[in-house]
């Protein structure tokens, strides 16, 4: 699946970009990721269209590292600055899951890579909303 | 279960979090070895996991088996937990009897037996109260 009109970055783009620590995956940076995705729920990561994207998220327990196996995606990006725990480290080295943290929030990590061209895992552009809104 | 095959069987310990998902991840090296279309071990994966989360958070003493059969894989997880009183409304998605602490880890959105719907080739399930849940899940191995 490939994302509209978008641009693949780098991780060693996207490290740069949210001025992310590296915890696991450090020989993997030279792969890209082709499209983007932020979530706090799990049942969003396993929607089916994650596979080699990069996941920003705001959860820091050991299952954000399986369901990040289990959906194939590119790298797990922990943002606000969140440490994972050895456990996850421990994990994200064994499944060779490249695994950041960005000091930036959701917002502006999403922010920042969308500027530079990544794009989500929409397969088309929604139509556009059409006025009045109803307001 | 059909002869022949190849059968692979883990066990699921109930409220086991440290481990749970790890059945799931071997299940997915396991058809990545074999050398499976990408498609399709995505959606075994996903199915696997979703069941084997369920089992951890809902219910008892559970074990997972996959037969992988040129043709086919069926996946089969089973519990001896409380089990499902109502199938249809586990089925509709956002339905979810999830506890705060499920949720503080980013699980139980009501997501788990919808998503395993949409991603299975057929799913049967028999439960019902105190019976545990039998989740029989089939996929087939479309040849290129």
């Amino acid at each position: 699946m490939t994302a509209i009109e978008g641009k693949q970055l780098k991780l060693s783009e996207i490290k740069e970009l949210l001025h992310a620590k590296i915890f696991a995956g450090e020989d993997k940076l030279d792969i890209t990721a082709k499209a983007g995705t932020a979530s706090d729920l799990m049942s969003d990561m396993l929607t089916g269209k994650t596979g080699g994207v990069v996941l920003l998220t705001g959860l820091c327990n050991v299952q954000v590292i399986r369901t990040a196996v289990i959906a194939d995606v590119a790298a797990v990006i922990l943002v606000r600055g969140k440490r994972p725990t050895q456990e996850m480290i421990d994990q994200a080295r064994e499944h060779r899951l490249p695994l950041f943290s960005t000091p930036f929030t959701m917002f502006t990590s999403c922010g920042r890579l969308c500027a530079k061209g990544l794009r989500g895992v929409e397969e088309k552009p929604p139509a556009p909303a059409v006025p009045p809104y109803g307001c | 279960m059909k002869p022949g095959g190849l059968l692979k069987k883990y066990s699921i310990k109930p409220r086991d979090f440290v481990k749970a998902g790890e059945g799931s991840i071997r299940i997915q090296k396991f058809l990545k070895f074999i050398g499976f279309d990408a498609g399709l071990i995505r959606r075994i994966s996903i199915c696997a996991y979703e069941a084997e989360m369920n089992v951890v958070m809902h219910g008892g003493d559970g074990e997972m088996s996959m037969l992988v059969d040129p043709k086919e894989i069926v996946l089969e997880v089973a519990d001896d937990g409380p089990g499902i009183p109502d199938i249809g409304l586990a089925l509709q998605e956002g339905y979810s009897t999830a506890s705060p602490e499920h949720r503080e880890m980013g699980f139980g959105a009501g997501m788990g037996l919808p998503n395993i719907k949409k991603n299975a080739d057929s799913l049967d399930i028999h439960s019902g109260n105190g019976q545990g849940v039998h989740l029989t899940m089939c996929f087939e191995v479309k040849t290129r």
